[in-house]
């Protein structure tokens, strides 16, 4: 039986497609106007890549803020539940889900069975999400996957005293200006942004293991800085893109609504 | 000719008022620099010039704003807040609720009849709020930042920004231009967005009568309009000076005093 996770952002669409209990296609692509445009494309684009048609779907779990615009989900559910399903599905001892996507970021909190004990979220602030490293490379002028390479070569300590974006960014340019090292400037950046996820999950406790997921994951920098300022080991999804988690952790729920008898397709 | 000077060194602009026996003789107000004491230095001379006078007639002189610490030339530095506070008095004197919005800051503060500060709230780190917020948003729309007060005025369906923070907001923007919604009707949901926040503030010092706005953004119509309307008071204009020098006025007016020995 496959069934299909479909994760609709603001930036990103991702869609994962399970076959029994193995991943057997994941897409990930930029956002369009619509959120039932991405859907839709994100979902073809996982079916072409494993030869597959609309049909062989049993049932789709759609997630993400553009959830309810997708228009072939049997069933939708929240990003929180997703997110905390794929990491578990993973990383079965992780109790902490720390997850940095594009517009937002959230801690989640689960028990010893999986189950969601509390959550913390972040989406009225662009600080301490994926926004915040995207402005910041624009204005050093570094690419943003190239963010966390660059910070691996820091000599200097330096810190940024900013949180606001708009403020942190006036910082930057004014270190750029007294000729501080851009890698030194990067490596400070990812602290920063570490510091202030740490903080947004340190009000919900944290406990081991910590699993780290979202686009952010795969910036090195702010992985380490993250393990760091939390003063823990930080697991890292091994196997899929970080950032698919949550389509991931759709599809897992779609496979156990199929099995709790849900009317799919 | 004896004189006295005060020199508020903001983050945008910064503002030298030259005053004799409390009157304004002479003022300026430039773009900041990227050094504070050049930034200063600058804005004394076209004020020194405004006011047909030496640098030798400056018996005493006070530094405020956020780089005071760095003017050469000052007696004596003093918190923006007991300028402000004392500025916004001179402006008007039956002001009880004094709103500054400065470049990168917000600041709301009561004070009693004889000017001293009672409650001071600041927000200086969010830029939602602060001249910062206007300045990006004018940006955007390629518009000046003295004409976006006039929009609002204009508007029949200003545009509702449903995010406080700056980047958010300014997402949102792009969004509405790029839909093709009137530049108008933006720049009045801007205004709007502005005065919301600075509300939140305000509210929170507990404003009485009479309110004063001083700071760049009094100039703006739109926001000052929103704001009498989330506070439920009117707003005072403010005709005695610029409202952007207050902080500046109330540096000369404490350089008096230091003059005078105290109070």
């Amino acid at each position: 039986m496959r069934v299909a996770g479909c994760d609709v952002g603001s930036l990103t669409a991702k869609a994962v497609i399970l076959e029994g209990t193995t991943i057997i296609s994941q897409a990930v692509m930029r956002a369009l106007t619509r959120p039932a445009e991405s859907a839709e494309a994100v979902l073809q684009q996982a079916l072409d890549q494993a030869g597959l048609t609309r049909g062989h779907i049993a049932y789709c779990m759609g997630t993400g803020y553009g959830k309810d615009q997708i228009a072939f989900a049997d069933g939708v559910t929240s990003e929180i539940a997703c997110h905390a399903r794929g990491a578990w599905w993973h990383a079965p001892g992780t109790r902490t889900v720390i997850d940095i996507g594009g517009q937002d970021a959230k801690a989640i909190r689960l028990d010893g069975d999986g189950r969601v004990i509390r959550y913390a979220y972040n989406d009225k602030c662009a600080s301490g999400t994926g926004r915040f490293l995207e402005i910041m490379a624009e204005a050093l002028e570094v690419e943003l996957e190239a963010m966390g390479n660059f910070g691996a070569q820091a000599q200097e300590t330096l810190s940024i005293s900013n949180q606001c974006v708009i403020f942190a960014e006036t910082e930057v340019v004014s270190l750029v200006n007294e000729g501080r090292a851009v890698p030194d400037i990067v490596a400070a950046l990812h602290r920063a942004m570490a510091n202030r996820v740490a903080a947004l999950a340190r009000g919900i406790g944290i406990a081991d293991d910590v699993t780290m997921t979202g686009g952010v994951a795969k910036n090195s920098g702010v992985f380490t800085a993250l393990a760091d300022g939390l003063g823990t080991v930080l697991k890292a999804l091994d196997g899929i893109d970080p950032q698919v988690n949550g389509a991931l952790g759709a599809a897992l729920l779609a496979a156990e609504a199929v099995s709790k008898g849900s009317p799919g397709r | 000719m004896t004189l006295t000077a005060g020199c508020d060194v903001g983050s945008l602009t910064s503002k030298v008022v030259i005053m004799r026996q409390r009157r304004i003789v002479g003022a300026s107000v430039i773009k900041s620099r990227v050094k504070p004491g050049e930034s200063a230095e600058q804005a004394l001379q076209q004020a020194l010039a405004d006011a047909g006078a030496d640098r030798g007639d400056i018996a005493a002189c006070v530094g405020t704003g956020y780089g005071r610490e760095r003017i050469p030339f000052v007696d004596a530095t003093r918190s923006e807040i007991a300028c402000h506070g004392r500025g916004a008095r001179w402006l008007l004197p039956s002001a009880r609720t004094v709103i500054d919005i400065g470049g990168q800051d917000c600041k709301a503060m009561r004070i009693d009849a004889r000017g001293k500060v009672e409650k001071f709230l600041t927000n200086d780190k969010c830029a939602s709020g602060t001249g910062r917020f206007l300045e990006v948003m004018a940006r955007v729309l390629d518009v000046d930042m003295a004409d976006l007060g006039g929009f609002s005025r204009v508007s029949r369906t200003p545009i509702r920004l449903a995010s406080t923070c700056t980047v958010w907001a300014q997402a949102d923007v792009i969004k509405y231009l790029n839909t093709g919604t009137p530049v108008e009707d933006i720049g009045a949901g801007v205004n709007a967005a502005m005065a919301h926040r600075v509300a939140i503030l305000v509210n929170a010092v507990k404003p009485r009568r009479e309110v004063v706005m001083t700071g760049g953004v009094a100039k703006n119509a739109g926001v000052v309009a929103t704001l009498e309307k989330l506070l439920n008071r009117r707003i005072r204009n403010v005709r005695k000076a610029d409202p952007q020098l207050a902080g500046a006025i109330g540096a000369a007016l404490l350089a008096e005093d230091e003059r005078n020995g105290g109070n």
